[in-house]
């Protein structure tokens, strides 16, 4: 059934399972049933992310004098939570002269990307669009 | 682990599947999509990485 306005859903609000699908990859789907895509999110998207952190590619900060790193800023943060936990543990400081670091940046930067298209179908999924 | 063909095949793995599972819901055209998508991946790479090979750095 397809519906024109966000309505609440078995779990609540869908900007609510936005969130849970931002800060978590998966989560959003794991809470609307959809067991078998939320475990493949919940697993594939943060094994990209701690690929690219192997990489030694950089979690870029979000600083708006720079418009390419606050743009590389934008898709790091939307991996989600676990953006910024890596800092505290020593990771994503990014080595410029590692042969890997523009693979490391990349694995980063798509995973987050990928990340914001997981949460748009979560949010299609709850609004029942799909 | 530096070398680009391992880390091509390790990119294309995980957005192939994560296009799979986006784009279609069944389990066996998920599998028959991230087939075709990861396939495409590493041939468009290989092909572009052989053009290359003809123009001077």
């Amino acid at each position: 059934m397809r519906v024109s306005a966000p309505e609440r859903t078995k779990v609540g609000h869908p900007l609510l399972v936005v969130a849970a699908s931002w800060a978590v990859p998966g989560l959003g789907h794991l809470l609307l049933g959809r067991w078998r895509k939320g475990i493949v999110f919940l697993v594939a998207l943060p094994l990209m992310f701690f690929f690219g952190l192997l990489l030694q590619g950089r979690l870029f900060p979000f600083d708006p004098s720079q418009p390419l790193v606050a743009l590389g800023a934008v898709a790091d943060i939307s991996v989600g939570l676990i953006y910024f936990l890596a800092g505290p543990f020593g990771y994503g400081a990014g080595t410029v002269t590692a042969v890997t670091y523009e693979y490391g940046n990349t694995f980063l930067i798509v995973a987050g990307l990928l990340n914001l298209l997981v949460l748009l179908d979560a949010y299609d999924v709850a609004l029942g669009r799909k | 682990m530096a070398s680009h063909l391992p880390l091509l095949v390790l990119f294309s793995f995980f957005v192939s599947l994560v296009f799979a599972m986006l784009m279609r819901d069944e389990p066996r055209e998920q599998l028959k999509f991230g087939l075709l998508l990861f396939a495409g991946f590493i041939v468009a790479a290989i092909a572009l990485g052989w053009l290359t090979y003809f123009f001077p750095l």
